[in-house]
């Protein structure tokens, strides 16, 4: 069996480079998918200490993220396509509204 | 019966409710009569209370906690909702509620044509309720919210008319001056509260020989913190300044507050603390010094005033002074005396100048009346009477009182002060000579002589309605037969001081303290006495006799006197010694300087302005430069939620 470093490790870097993503591409849906890379990430995290714990718990929450994960995509790409048909853009740049 | 002394002031109130609620949908009709069967009710029962309290034995006629209701309590501290009735209360209840009924009646026909006739009864009902509060409290405090409640009444009508400028002003003038006098009256509560630990009248009266020592500091203080609340409410020297100017109210407003009821609060006021008063002998002595100056000081304005109002305003200033000076001599009933017979008939004055006016559409100035008494039989004759009252014409009722207190005030004996009772009594008859001078000078301007009536105004003189002929009457019946109920030559017909002597313990706790000496009963000399009774007999003469010779035989010899030799001294006199000027200088000008130049442009602009103003632009500044933060870039957030949670990772990494 792998060390559980290694799964570890594997997470954080997909976590790491869903952040990236999310800080640094402009694209709305880009982002999306990079929020969901995150999700996966911290699933993995999960999946990994469950079976070297040897307890269910970890696995039960990766359930419930995927339930909440797919909801969110239901209501994520909902709103980032009224955002497009408003302003014709998915460009994040364009849409800066949230300030003084 | 008594048990139902709360009802009294409740009447007049419910009067208020009604009149002060409804008042702009009932019809005319109905909101005097209101008015006035609230009024009437209390005279009744005041009266059924007199009656059932007159039955008992003297020594039980003091009922005091009549109804308790706690109203506060803190620790020691308590304060009731309780009525005293004892002779003096009734005395005052019975004068208040009768005399304010024939005001209430007179007033229906005087205010018949005025815009604010609801308004007007609401108030007149309102003034009533709390000076029957005033009167009949057990206690200190309720006293003070009677006593603060007629000061708003009076106020309120004083600047009955609002429109007018100088009515206003007027009103201000005697809620302020008031406020003056009101400070002093809570003061000498604030002491006897924290030297007795009570605010009931009786306990403190009857802790007050124990607490303290005779002719003390601190009872000579208290009592003259009291005695400067009532120099306020009764219009002595040196806060008289208000009484005049308060003619601008309604003529019915005049004869009720200013000259019957609320100015005499002061007096009651004494009266009723008699003990306190007679504990220090001091305060006593200043009580009828400011009594006599005020006695005689107002009488010489009263001289020279035009407005008939002002003469009898002057003149009730003057008639203020006689009652203290009465309680300065330690003739506290007789003081209440005056007080009594002089609300018949100053209110009856004051009315019979209001009918004068109604005749006369507004008129004020004596020199543009005359011979009026062809014109006005009724007002004429029963003006005649209460002129004769007040100048102390036998068997009037102001010669009993009036004639008692310089026969009292001649015969004190004062520790202090070896000749201060002649001197009071000096004082007080020359006083007289000159009421005497002054009231019969305004009869002869008004209603004897030419006529001097504008043309267009003497088409419409007219007597005035039976509704205000009426109380007049029954007025000048009270201030003919009013002093018998106190002739003092005869014991058993001097039963006015009798009924009042159960309130008057003063004398007997002096005489305890003083080691003894009995409290000496004043040697009746009748023929003495007599004498002295011809004597104000004759001085009253003397000033009729010189008024009829000025202003009747040879009416243009007044004015050649003014404009002689005695030109200066006139014309400091006709601008009442120029006190409203003086006090002007002295008080209100640097006042208003200082309201101004620091209060307002100092504290106000600069600090308390420069205060909120400086948070607000201190909280601005902050927040324009935070404002930056918000960039309106989604990933700007996301990149500071990120930081701040590497930062909690970190912080909490390094903790283990």
């Amino acid at each position: 069996m792998l060390p559980m470093s290694y799964y570890l490790v594997l997470s954080a870097l997909i976590f790491g480079l869903g952040v990236l993503g999310v800080l640094i591409r402009r694209n709305a849906l880009v982002i999306f998918m990079s929020i969901e890379l995150m999700l996966n990430a911290v699933n993995l995290t999960f999946i990994t200490l469950s079976r070297y714990l040897e307890t269910l718990h970890g696995q039960i929450y990766v359930f419930f993220v995927m339930t909440v994960a797919a909801a969110e995509v239901a209501v994520g790409l909902a709103i980032i396509m009224l955002l497009y048909r408003n302003w014709g853009t998915a460009n994040i740049d364009d849409i800066n509204l949230m300030k003084w | 019966m008594h048990q139902y002394v709360w009802l009294i002031p409740l009447f007049p109130i419910l009067g208020v409710l009604i009149n002060g609620l409804l008042g702009h949908k009932l019809p005319k009709k109905v909101i005097g009569p209101i008015a006035c069967i609230a009024v009437g009710l209390s005279a009744i029962l005041s009266t059924l209370i007199f009656f059932e309290v007159k039955a008992l034995p003297p020594e039980s006629r003091i009922l005091n906690d009549v109804i308790s209701y706690t109203w506060m309590a803190a620790g020691n501290f308590y304060v009731d909702i309780g009525f005293l009735v004892d002779p003096l209360s009734l005395v005052m209840l019975l004068v208040v509620c009768w005399v304010s009924l024939l005001i209430h009646i007179y007033s229906i026909g005087y205010m018949h044509g005025d815009p604010g006739y609801a308004r007007f009864f609401t108030e007149l009902n309102l003034f009533v309720f709390f000076m029957l509060i005033l009167v009949s409290a057990n206690n200190f405090l309720m006293m003070f919210v009677g006593w603060e409640g007629v000061g708003l009444c009076s106020y309120l009508l004083i600047g009955f008319w609002y429109e007018k400028k100088s009515a206003t002003d007027a009103g201000n003038k005697a809620f302020i001056v008031n406020r003056i006098g009101d400070f002093g009256f809570l003061l000498g509560i604030f002491g006897i509260f924290f030297f007795t630990g009570t605010l009931n009248f009786q306990e403190v009266f009857a802790k007050a020989p124990a607490t303290f020592a005779y002719g003390g500091l601190e009872i000579t203080l208290i009592t003259l913190a009291l005695f400067l609340g009532a120099t306020g409410k009764s219009a002595q020297v040196p806060l008289y300044t208000w009484l005049p100017d308060a003619m601008e109210g309604p003529t019915p407003v005049s004869a009720l507050i200013h000259a019957a009821t609320m100015v005499t609060a002061g007096v009651y006021m004494v009266a009723r603390m008699n003990v306190l008063f007679m504990m220090a002998p001091i305060s006593l002595m200043i009580v009828g010094i400011i009594g006599a100056i005020t006695a005689i000081y107002a009488a010489t304005i009263g001289m020279t005033q035009f407005d008939i109002k002002r003469v009898l305003a002057y003149s009730t200033v003057s008639q203020l002074g006689y009652m203290f000076l009465a309680c300065g001599v330690g003739a506290f009933s007789i003081g209440i005396f005056h007080l009594m017979t002089h609300a018949f008939f100053k209110a009856l004055l004051f009315m019979g100048a209001g009918s004068v006016m109604h005749a006369l559409a507004g008129e004020l100035d004596m020199r543009k009346m005359g011979d009026l008494r062809k014109h006005m039989p009724h007002t004429y004759r029963t003006f005649l009477i209460g002129t004769l009252a007040i100048a102390g014409i036998p068997p009037l009722a102001g010669f009993f009182s009036k004639d008692e207190i310089l026969y009292k005030a001649f015969s004190a004996e004062s520790t202090i002060w070896e000749m201060g009772g002649v001197t009071l009594w000096a004082i007080g008859l020359t006083a007289a000579l000159i009421t005497a001078f002054y009231m019969f000078r305004a009869v002869f301007m008004t209603f004897y002589g030419k006529s001097r009536v504008d043309d267009h105004v003497a088409k419409h003189l007219h007597e005035s309605p039976a509704v205000m002929t009426a109380p007049l009457w029954i007025l000048a019946i009270l201030s003919i037969i009013g002093g018998w109920v106190g002739i003092p030559w005869i014991e058993s017909l001097n039963l006015f001081p009798q009924w009042l002597e159960p309130v008057m313990k003063g004398k007997a706790v002096v005489s305890q303290l003083t080691g003894g000496i009995p409290a000496h009963a004043v040697h009746h000399s009748l023929s003495f006495e007599l004498m002295m009774a011809l004597v104000s007999v004759i001085v009253a003469a003397i000033g009729i006799f010189i008024a009829y010779k000025l202003y009747v035989k040879n009416p243009e010899l007044p004015e050649r006197l003014t404009y002689g030799r005695f030109f200066p001294v006139y014309h400091l006199v006709l601008d009442k010694y120029r006190i409203d000027e003086l006090y002007d200088r002295l008080f209100v000008k640097p006042t208003l300087w200082l309201s101004e130049k620091f209060m307002w442009k100092v504290v106000d602009d600069k600090i308390i302005d420069g205060t909120v103003n400086g948070i607000a632009d201190l909280a601005k500044g902050w927040g324009s430069w935070t404002q930056r933060l918000q960039t309106g870039y989604v990933q700007n957030y996301a990149l500071m939620i990120v930081i701040g949670v590497m930062l909690i990772f970190s912080f909490i990494i390094y903790l283990n």
